[in-house]
Parts: structure tokens; sequence; C-alpha cells
């Protein structure tokens, strides 16, 4: 059955808020207005104000009050806007929700979900562009995710759900409106492993979230010049699949990784760390990578196509892998 | 015969009595803290509260055992007047395994589940939001207990403060927000960080009912307390109590105490809350000399048994140090 990406995370909250009284959502615009992203029409209708609950403009306030009501048994899903307003609210995800478990010796877990559209591609501008999962997905404590597909975005809120640790996730703006096949697969989606979107056995791509799609376009433009392309969606951030990475560079002996996130300190850059601490030597050509331009957003579509990581930039990319064979 | 200079204390004797004992208890355990710091026994930030105590004993109690408590880190008679173990908290400091937050937390961090004491959070008025996150789910789950925030004045700055404020007066919510003005965040005075150092009226500006009371009177602070706690559980909402107080030693064990007049020090230590209180009943005749050592020497055993239980704690080994950083364990190490 195909359904749209935003269809999917709409499946998943219904079943969620049908399934355990506990659980509600919070955040600016998801009642009345329907969710920034159209997502949650019809929602406070059917569920009601107390658990499609809007809050004032206060991310550092009602993301608090999320981990809070966590941990006073509830279930809460908290949803900022966009990632760029989620600095405000950093404090309490980092300081607080993190490390509460660890720094009260076990004694009180933080099972919150945060979850925050994010990226760029909508000429929106240096502020409302970012790409900082890299910046979560640091943070010991949390569990970082990121439904590329829409069997992810079906499945992994459930998931989030059961695990009583803070998980937060990240929903590219780019993807809401995408419209992709359910698989039954849908049900199996956990918090541990990456996925082998498309098998090849000339080099791995690596993505997440927004690039996994760009990933595959390149993939089937080096079908048509007869490599062949892997690819992988990361979908867990935090903790990285080292094995099924690691298998995959193995088997196909070079890898490129797509990060919408600025090349200096990015997701991208850890991933190469880790394959040269564990396949180094299973490697044929150094491991390259396709991010960000290191410049804010820019407004003009032009420009921001150039400071996005494009498909065909991760072709070229893979053309001077093979080539330096 | 009773004093005309004295407030009456206008408790039964055995309520006083323990409001007294609390406040001993604080005392010596903090005198010792300061002397253990120096032997190095206890590392780290600490923060003592003393001066303080008639704050927290009093609004402590006029709380019940299903209520949360969430703190700052000059907790350590928080956590004293809820009833963690006085052994678990020095071992705490020590570092031990043995200490309340298993030796992770430290002087800023005590927790204990069983008291619902959701810390000692040493980010300023980073627990004012979690307070009002546990009044959510408590309101949401039609439950009855009362969400008690203790936070400096220093905090009243910060933008959680504000959104911490709105959200639980627009929400109705059953927190109590306990404003401990000692009138000092660090070495800055109140009047060189608020535009407004009336703070019940910045309160009042969030449509929230507000109290003031002598925080160096253990009677006043428990009553203004109990006057909160009912509004509160009524469930007509919030309400903000500032609690006006001193604290006698520096900021922290690191604090040269540089930025205040010692007079000023000195008139604040002539209104000292276990002396306000034990004059007033010895006045009465509630409270004899006799009777006043013996709470003294009681505390001070206590304070004994807890260093002797901290100094046979034990070290936790380091291979745990990624215990307890998720539920479901996992095989991510911390290195
Ligand atoms: C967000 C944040 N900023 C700065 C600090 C450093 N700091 C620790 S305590 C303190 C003063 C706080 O004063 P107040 O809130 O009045 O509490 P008090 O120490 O007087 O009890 C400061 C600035 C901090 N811990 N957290
Ligand atoms: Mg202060």
């Amino acid at each position: 059955m195909k359904i749209t990406y935003r269809e999917a995370l709409r499946q998943a909250m219904h079943e969620a808020l049908a399934a355990d009284p506990r659980v509600f959502l919070m955040g600016e615009d998801v009642g009345r207005y329907g969710g920034s992203y159209a997502v949650w029409k019809g929602f406070l209708a059917e569920f009601g104000p107390e658990r499609i609950r809007d809050a004032p403009l206060s991310e550092l306030g009602f993301v608090g009050t999320a981990i809070g009501a966590a941990l006073g048994g509830m279930r809460p899903i908290v949803e900022i806007m966009t990632v760029n307003f989620s600095l405000l609210a950093l404090d309490q995800i980092v300081n607080t929700a993190a490390v509460y478990r660890h720094m009260s010796g076990g004694q009180f877990s933080v099972p919150v979900v945060v979850r925050m559209a994010t990226g760029g591609g909508r000429q929106l501008a240096a502020q409302h562009s970012h790409s900082l999962e890299n910046w979560y997905a640091h943070v010991p404590g949390l569990t970082v995710l990121a439904p590329a597909t829409v069997d992810d975005a079906r499945g992994m809120l459930r998931a989030a759900l059961a695990d009583p640790d803070p998980v937060v996730i990240f929903e590219h703006a780019m993807l809401y409106p995408m419209e992709g096949e359910l698989s039954p697969d849908w049900e199996k989606a956990d918090l541990r492993t990456a996925k082998i979107l498309r098998a090849g056995r000339d080099v791995t791509l690596i993505a997440y979230g927004g690039t996994v799609c760009k990933a595959q376009e390149a993939a089937l433009q080096l079908a048509a010049e007869g490599i062949e392309a892997e690819v992988l969606d990361l979908r867990v951030l935090r903790p990285l699949d080292d094995a099924t990475i690691m298998a995959s560079v193995g088997r196909t002996r070079r890898a490129v990784i797509v990060d919408e996130g600025w090349r200096t300190g990015s997701l991208a850059g850890e991933i190469m760390a880790r394959i040269m601490e564990q396949a180094f030597y299973e490697l044929d050509a150094p491991v390259a990578r396709v991010c960000s331009a290191e410049v804010p957003i820019p407004y003009a579509k032009h420009m921001e196509e150039a400071a996005l990581p494009q498909a065909p930039a991760v072709v070229a990319a893979v053309r001077q892998l093979l080539a330096k064979v | 015969m009773s004093d005309p200079q004295l407030k009456p204390v206008g408790l039964p004797a055995p309520e006083a009595l323990a409001l007294l004992r609390d406040m001993v208890r604080i005392r010596r355990f903090e005198e010792r803290c300061a002397d253990l710091y120096g032997q190095q026994k206890i590392r780290g930030f600490l923060h003592l509260y003393i001066g303080e105590e008639a704050v927290a004993v009093g609004a402590l109690h006029a709380l019940g055992p299903g209520d949360n408590i969430v703190a700052t880190y000059r907790e350590h008679g928080h956590a004293l007047v809820r009833g963690v173990s006085p052994g678990a908290i020095m071992a705490e400091m020590y570092g031990k395994q043995e200490g309340c937050s298993r030796g992770r937390g430290g002087s800023m961090h005590l927790f204990d589940a069983k008291t619902r004491l959701f810390g000692g959070n040493a980010i300023v008025g980073g627990g004012l939001p979690l307070a009002v996150g546990l009044a959510l789910a408590e309101q949401m789950q039609g439950g009855s207990r009362v969400t008690a925030v203790f936070f400096g004045e220093g905090a009243v700055a910060e933008g959680a403060f504000h959104e911490s404020m709105n959200l639980a007066a627009l929400w109705k919510l059953p927190v109590v927000f306990c404003c401990e003005n000692n009138f000092y965040a660090m070495g800055t005075a109140i009047e060189r960080s608020e535009s407004q150092t009336d703070l019940c009226a910045k309160a009042a500006s969030y449509n929230m009912k507000t109290l003031r009371a002598d925080g160096m009177d253990v009677i006043a602070t428990q009553a203004a307390m109990r006057d909160a706690v009912a509004q509160v559980r009524s469930g007509a909402g919030p309400v903000f109590v500032e609690f006006q107080t001193y604290r006698y030693r520096a900021h922290s064990m690191f604090d040269p105490d540089l930025y205040r007049d010692k007079a000023e020090v000195e008139r604040w230590k002539t209104r000292g809350p276990i002396h306000n209180l034990s004059n007033r009943m010895k006045a009465e005749g509630s409270l004899t000399e006799e009777a006043f050592l013996a709470i003294d020497a009681e505390a001070i055993k206590e304070v004994d048994a807890a260093v002797a239980f901290a100094e046979a704690g034990t070290w936790e080994p380091v291979e745990h140090l990624a215990h307890h950083l998720y539920t479901v364990n996992r095989a991510e190490t911390a290195r």
C-alpha cells in the first residue's frame, strides 16, 4: 500500500494515543492549527485539548514540562516545530533528560519522546534550515532517530514510546509529502539497527533522514553507468549500528557518507572514524563524504541547492573513489 | 513568663520541637561537611545552607510524604528533612556507591525516589520546568500530589522561571514555587540583577497568588507554606512563595566572600533561625536548655554515624561507568 510519510506519522500517533492513556502530544500549534506541517489535523477533535495540548512559545518551558511529566508517570510526546527552535530547549534535553538516570544512580528514567522537523531545501534561509542531528547524537543518555522511509515514519514512534529513556526523533521537513510503499516490515521498526535499502557491490552510500532519497537517486544514476551502489539508511543516529555499517563496507570496500550537517564535527566524520577503526584493511579507497557547504543555508534557490548535498555530488564522489583504484 | 518582645510560637510543643530538631540536624550536618571539605573527604562544589534552615524545614514540614520535591544544588537540608538517610547523603558527598545517587551526583545532585526527591539540580532555574511537568502529570492523572520546587532569587532572572510560571498558571497546575531569596546570586546582589526587586510583584503578573514569609522564622515559613499547599491542593492553581533569608557562609567553598559587608552578615546572624525558635520556646516554657542540648547532642550523634557510614562505604568499580545510562542495558560502553 502506498502512503505518504505524513499519513504514516498520523497513523503512528493515532495508534499511540488510542493505545495508552498516558500518551499525550504537546507542542506549539499541534491542536487548533493542526500541526505546523499539517500532520495533526483532526486530532484535537478526537482526543481533546488535554492530550493534544497546545503550548505557548516556550520551548525550554514545555520541553522541560514534558520531561517532568515523564518523570511523573506520563508518556509525553513533545513536538518542537523545528530543530532550529530546539536550541532554546537544549538545556532541558541535555542537562536534564539525558543525565537524570545516570546522575541519580539509576533511580529516575525519563520516558519522553521529543520529535522535531529538521533540514533545509525549502528556501527558508539560515534560521529555518539547520541540520543539527549530530548535536543530539553526541549526547550519551539519548537515543536519536531519523526516520527516512514511510516504514519508519509508521513504526518508530511505537518503538520510541516503548523505550523507557529519552528518544529524540528527527523528521526531515522535505519528507512529509513523500509517498512510499508501506511494507509489512514496518512493525519491526527497532531503535538499534541500520538498514540496507538497496543492495550493491561497488560502493556503500551511507545516509540518514533527508539524504537517504538523495543517495537513492545517486544509486539510480550510477546503476545506469554500471556501478552498483548499496544504500544504507542509518535510521538510528545514536547508537550507531557499527555492525551493519562494517558488514556493508566490508562487502563493497568503498563508502561515501551523505550528511546534510556541516562537514566539521559532523556525523559523517564520526562514521568515517569508526570505519577507520574497524574496517581500515577492508577498504580499497579512502572513505569520502558529501556534506553541506560550511555556510549558513542561503535563501536563493540556486544558492541553497549548491549548499546542500545533492545526488550529482554523490555520483561525482563515487566516480572519484572508483577512479582511484 | 513569656517575653512580650517575642512572637508566640503558636504551635503545640511537639510540633515546634520537630521543627527545631530538623534545623539543628541540618546545621550540625553542614558544619561537619565544611570540616570534611577541609580534609578533602568531600570534593567538588559544596554549597552550604547554614542560615537558611528555616526555609526548607518550614516548607517541607507543610508537605505530605506523597508530594514531589525538586531542589537546587543547595539541597542538603531538603534531603535531610525529607527523610533521606543521612548516611546515604554523606556517602554521596564522599562519592561512595552507598550514596543516595550511587556517587554519581555528589553534593549538588541528591536524589531519592522513595521520598520523591527529584534532585538536586545544578542548572540555575533548571528544576522549574521539571516541576511544572510533574504537576502536569499529577493533574492529568487526577492525583492529589503537590510539587514543591525550590530555587534561589537568582533563578528569577532566567527564562526558565518565566516560562514555568506562565505554564503553571495557564494550566492551573498543582505546584508551589518556593523562592529562597537570600539576596545574592553568588556575588551578585539582587539590586544588581533585577529591574523589579519585589519578587512577589513579579510573580503576581502571572496571575498567581503570592505569599512572602520571613525566612528566618520557621513558624512563619511553615505557616506560609501550609497556606500555599492548601490552595494548590484544592485545585486553585499554583502559588509563589518568597522566603526572605540569608546565607551565613560563602556561596561555595571556592568563594572568598568579598562582595558583601561583614556588618551585613553579622546583622543577619542576630536573626538566626535556630535561636529565633529556641528563644521563643524557652520563653514560653516549652523548651529547657537541657532539652536543647540534648537535641544538639543527638544531631551530632547522627552526623557521626553518617560519617562512619560514608567512611565505611565502598568505591564502585570503574567497570560500572556506563551502568544506569540507559534502562535497557546496551552493548554501548562508556569509551
Ligand atoms: C544556568 C546557570 N548559570 C550559571 C550557573 C552558575 N551559578 C551557580 S549558582 C549561581 C547563583 C545562583 O543564585 P541563586 O539562584 O540566588 O541561588 P543561591 O545560590 O543564592 O541559593 C550561579 C550563577 C549555573 N549553575 N547555572
Ligand atoms: Mg540567592
